[in-house]
């Protein structure tokens, strides 16, 4: 056993760490725990008063126990009482055991808290640095509540000594990192700006750290900071290196203290004053020249210390981004570090140049360094090095180095790590778009990614090169033929089936004039890829025959063949079934005019910011992207946000399956419809619809043709890719008027307005469950451009009826319903409705018979008090037996007669299904007519189950 | 910075300093993956590298790798040299530190480390005035043993 170093030799406590290292196995470190835990529990009961060295050593062990990733439910007391010890070394165990295992118990705090203040009045600079220590440790809103405004009067005060100042400085500003509504401005913010003129560097050093943070949040306040800063820094910064003794770390003078200045200055725009704006700039140059120095020492942290105050000095002055000398200057130091031998260096000099690249002064100058950074993609080992190379790249890219970038960017893929490849493809393609000439080279590129990485093509990357196409008649030709070159190739890529199919189903007529891609060339050389493509590119492929049949009759014959085919008619899946049944009646019952009609090329997209360039951003966290730090962190925060948010809510899963069918004709002029109908293959967008971070597919499919074949025309009236996937937009509140009546329904209105009634037709089946939702125009006008969240038909007509089919997975018990939301155009009006949707835990019911045995057995066990939740409420609505009965079985359990005693009371029993597990419930509901009052008792295996469905059933009497 | 890991070659926690609020699932959470990442990187590779919407700064003394989480904005080379001047001050406190020293000694480790750092930030950088504070406090102690180290950091 290694003898302790120094101080007060705990010989116990060596024993036992001792011990601990010599255990064999994770059991026996368990046994061994438990006996100490054991022993440390008697000690701290017995009757005999423990002294205050046997209390440290105790609390000590207890603290290593909790260190060594063990709970720890007791000592606290112990702890507590030695802080009040007045021997230092039991005080400091005392404090350390509470900063490491804080608990927000309400009477330790505040015995916690009378300790600390006692400690802080002492006068005694040891006792008091211990207290702040704690404080500024523990750092939580109780602490911030107590001493928020003690700590500054001890910061200010006039006889405080450094060290405790230093103390009191940084303890106060990690109150205001947590707490910042109590930590108030006052008389002495003043008097805190001018530590940084004090004669201790050590407390210089704190305060600055302290102003940076309070600067933040109020800059007004601190405003008087920049002049001291810029004079002190000054001071450092021509300083020899020996000035400044103890502060001077390995030959460079004050390091930390000159980041952190330099770092408060990056607070404010350039001060207005010419004389300290002269003097900070020589500062800078100061600072820039010494980097030029030859070394003064060998060692790394020489270089690192110095390079540290360089990269801040850099950071301040793309913060001012006002000095075109110093920014190029900046620049070339930082192309001296492309080529570093250390790889630290390498590394910041490629993240800082991002930002440099998107300063107009130095964009030029960044440029000048693309080889280099380009052989650092190639050639360097560290990835997180080649993706800063990465980074740097693209922000470095513009009209006159995109081919070239571009075109690295695409080999380096061929190599390049998994875990970047995503990425990379969405940088290039965003590039490719942004800085295009000529759409041939667009084409090129995105075919050329889904080649070399087609896995980590995106749907929107796809989606945007049809889009593009589309929308620009002069490459569409260009694009037919190059997407029939690619589909040669033996093994590609399914992402370059489904650009195939679609672009070749549009503009294949382009190319069929060449006999080497005649209409049958083309046909056989999709179809050829077809059974080994997944369901959702069939699908699409299976749109693009039918819009060959409309391109080239001569083919008609063979694709009926094909679509007539066992494998197509019957098969299994009902989407590639749906459109097989849809697509041979169509080309079989409709004139050639209609065809052409229902058939027709797609209108362009309209035009809209790039959904990848989003994407990217969402990925990336913006921080390469844009230069201006204080948006990236709002956007930052923002995201975290929402991240946040979803990962509480993200529970119930619906998967959009299949929308628009049956447009119901109620009326004869709707024969005559005005948009311009068309199929179209449809791409698969899967957006986001609940905002709830769950997964959702859509397939849009063509309606049956099941009406009068007069009617057909209209029965297609679809614009389903052409749709485009909207941006969510801000709807009003969300409508849950009629949510609770759906809890122990299925079926029924959900909303109703003047112009829309939303109807719900809804089955579940363990986790499984699917709605059917109902859109019915109540007017007698088309609704235009009509979404409800997710692409559906665009155009609802007036007395028709849409409907889009929901199905549901739970994947975990959740609260939150998903919601709906709904656009449309209507008249001139852009319509937003959002509905929530019914979908609440108790749908995933299966009822479970049992007899009153079983059912007191379980009963008991799920005894806990966690597991149960009951609630005693007032009726509602009148207290009817058989309602009753039919409420509880609506709500899905099964109702168990003669098992309760009290025949007035009911009890029911069900397993709640969710797609990882099962948790039982047990209800049991007693009226109390007389006094027209429930009480309702739920247990599950679960206390978020009993209390989710606890809240939701004693809505409902 | 947001927080402070000592941990060995063996994935085996010896400290840890956390300035943000956190449950003791999300702190263990993060020490699982960080220990996991860090430990899987190679010696020649940079120090730094982007980690959730943090940087993490790493360096490896001797068989102990030293892992601080900064903000986007922080400065990555002065916090190579805080895990350094720590290791200074652990080294001169303890005398040729080794990982035995802050196993055995845990609470010390601690108690440095809060007259260094506190609330994230440096407290004082001055290798001398850190060291007298600690000095006072131990002089209020009573004995003084010998120790014998068994593996010493190879620092300077």
């Amino acid at each position: 056993m290694p003898a302790v170093s120094k101080g007060d030799g705990m010989r116990g406590l060596a024993v036992f760490i001792s011990d601990i290292r010599n255990c064999k196995s994770k059991e026996a470190e368990i046994k061994r725990i438990n006996k100490e835990l054991a022993n440390i529990r008697s000690k701290f009961k017995g009757d005999k008063a423990l002294d205050g060295y046997s209390k440290k050593k105790y609390v000590c062990k207890l603290l290593f126990i909790f260190l060594l990733g063990h709970d720890i439910d007791f000592g606290h007391m112990e702890a507590v009482n030695l802080l009040s010890s007045n021997k230092y070394t039991e005080k400091q165990i005392g404090y350390l055991f509470i900063s490491v295992l804080v608990n927000s118990n309400s009477d330790l705090i505040s015995l916690i808290n009378n300790a600390i203040k006692n400690d802080l009045s002492s006068r005694n600079p040891t006792f008091m640095n211990l207290a702040l220590h704690c404080i500024a440790n523990v750092g939580s809103r109780e602490m911030a509540e107590a001493f928020a405004a003690e700590v500054p009067r001890i910061l200010v005060a006039g006889d405080t000594m450094d060290s405790v100042k230093q103390s009191a400085a940084l303890c106060l500003l990690r109150l205001n990192r947590t707490s910042p509504d109590l930590v108030l401005m006052g008389e002495w913010t003043a008097r805190v700006v001018h530590l940084l003129n004090d004669q201790h560097l050590g407390v210089v050093t704190a305060a600055t750290s302290l102003i940076t943070t309070l600067a933040q949040k109020s800059p007004e306040d601190f405003k008087t900071s920049v002049s001291l800063a810029v004079a002190r820094l000054s001071r450092i910064v021509s300083s020899a290196s020996t000035d400044l003794q103890d502060y001077t770390y390995y030959f460079v003078a004050a390091p930390w203290l000159s980041v952190k200045l330099l770092r408060l200055l990056q607070c404010y725009p350039p001060p207005e004053d010419g004389a300290i704006r002269g003097r900070l700039t020589e500062c800078l140059e100061t600072i820039l020249n010494k980097a030029q120095e030859p070394p003064k020492s060998k060692k790394v942290q020489h270089s690192n210390a110095k390079n540290a105050v360089l990269f801040e000095a850099i950071s301040l002055i793309i913060h001012h981004d006002s000095e075109p000398t110093l920014l190029v200057r900046a620049c070339n130091q930082l192309g001296q570090f492309l080529q570093h031998r250390e790889t630290n260096l390498r590394y910041l000099a490629l993240e800082s140049m991002c930002t440099l690249a998107s300063s107009e002064f130095s964009h030029e100058a960044v440029k000048t360094h693309i080889e280099t950074v380009i052989n650092a993609l190639k050639s360097e080992r560290d990835v997180s090095v080649r993706q800063r190379a990465v980074d740097l790249l693209y922000a470095m890219c513009d009209r006159s180095n995109a081919k070239q970038i571009v075109a690295e960017m695409l080999s380096y893929l061929e190599t390049a790590d998994y875990s970047i490849r995503e990425e990379i493809v969405l940088k290039v393609a965003i590039l490719a778009e942004k800085y295009a000439v000529d759409y041939t080279w667009y084409v090129d590129t995105i075919l050329n990614l889904i080649r070399f990485a087609g896995d980590y093509v995106s749907d929107e990357v796809w989606y945007r090169v049809i889009q593009i196409v589309i929308n620009r008649d002069e490459v569409q030709g260009y694009a037919a033929k190059t997407v029939f070159e690619a589909l040669q190739a033996p093994a590609c890529h399914e992402n370059l089936v489904k650009v195939g199919g679609y672009i070749l189903g549009e503009f294949g007529n382009l190319i069929a004039g060449d006999s080497r891609s005649s209409p049958l060339i083309q046909f056989d050389l999709l179809h050829s890829k077809f059974h080994l493509c997944s369901v959702p590119t069939r699908a699409l492929l299976l749109s693009a025959y039918i819009k060959f049949i409309n391109l080239f009759p001569e083919v008609k014959g063979t694709i009926q063949e094909v679509l007539r085919s066992d494998s197509q008619l019957r098969n299994a899946d009902v989407e590639l079934q749906q459109r097989a049944v849809e697509y041979l009646r169509l080309s079989s019952i409709a004139s050639t005019d209609i065809l052409a009609t229902v058939l027709e090329e797609m209108p362009p997209f309209p035009e809209r910011e790039s959904s990848i360039l989003a994407k990217l951003k969402r990925k990336k966290g913006p921080g390469n992207l844009h230069p201006d730090l204080d948006e990236n962190r709002k956007e930052r925060s923002a995201n975290g946000g929402t991240a946040d948010h979803s990962s509480t809510t993200s529970n119930a899963k619906v998967l959009l399956l299949s929308c628009c069918l049956l447009i119901r004709m109620t009326h004869c002029f709707l024969i005559v419809t005005v948009t311009s109908p068309k199929v179209a293959a449809s791409p698969t967008p899967s957006t986001d619809l609940l905002g709830l971070g769950s997964t959702i597919t859509t397939q849009n499919s063509a309606p049956p043709a099941s009406k009068g074949t007069s009617l057909l025309v209209d029965v297609f009236s679809e614009n389903i890719a052409a749709f485009p996937v909207e941006t969510p937009v801000a709807v009003g509140p969300v409508a849950d008027e009629n949510f609770s009546r759906f809890v122990c329904k299925n079926n029924g209105v959900l909303y109703e307005n003047q112009l829309l009634q939303i109807g719900l037709k809804s089955e579940f089946r363990q986790n499984l469950g699917r709605m059917y939702v109902f859109f019915g125009n109540k007017t007698s006008t088309q609704f235009m451009n009509f979404a409800a969240s997710v692409p559906a038909d665009p155009t609802v007509d007036g007395g028709a009826q849409l409907q889009q089919i929901l199905n549901i997975e739970c994947m975990s018990d959740f609260v939150d319903a998903p919601v709906l939301n709904i656009q449309f155009r209507y008249g001139g009006t852009l319509q937003n409705v959002a509905v929530k949707l019914p979908i609440t835990l108790n749908k995933f019911f299966q009822p479970t018979e049992m007899t009153s045995q079983d059912f007191f057995q379980r009963w008991k066990q799920l005894g806990a008090p966690q597991q149960e939740v009951q609630k005693i409420f007032k009726a509602k609505h009148s207290m009817d037996t058989e309602v009753t009965k039919a409420k509880i079985m609506g709500f899905g359990a099964a109702l168990l007669d003669g098992v309760d005693p009290n025949p007035s009371n009911f009890v029911g029993a069900g397993v709640i299904h969710t797609k990882t597990t099962q948790v039982g419930c047990l209800l049991r509901l007693e009226p109390n007519t007389q006094a027209q009052m429930y009480r309702l008792t739920l247990r599950t295996s679960r206390d978020t189950v009993s209390q989710r469905l606890c809240d939701l059933l004693s809505e409902q009497f | 910075m947001q927080f402070m890991l000592l941990f060995s070659r063996q994935g085996k926690l010896r400290l840890q300093k956390w300035y943000v609020p956190l449950s003791d699932k999300e702190k263990k959470k993060i020490t699982r993956e960080l220990v996991q990442t860090v430990l899987a990187r190679k010696p020649k590779m940079c120090s730094f590298l982007e980690w959730r919407d943090l940087k993490v700064v790493y360096k490896r003394y001797a068989s102990l790798y030293f892992c601080c989480a900064i903000e986007n904005q922080d400065n990555e080379l002065i916090t190579l040299e805080i895990i350094h001047r720590y290791v200074e001050l652990l080294d001169k406190y303890f005398g040729s530190v080794c990982e035995l020293d802050i196993i055995f000694n845990f609470e010390k480790a601690y108690f440095i480390l809060d007259e260094f750092l506190l609330g994230g930030e440096a407290q004082d950088t001055s290798k001398k005035n850190v060291l007298k504070a600690i000095e006072q406090a131990d002089l209020l102690q009573e004995c003084c043993m010998t120790d014998t180290v068994s593996q010493s950091f190879s620092m300077v």
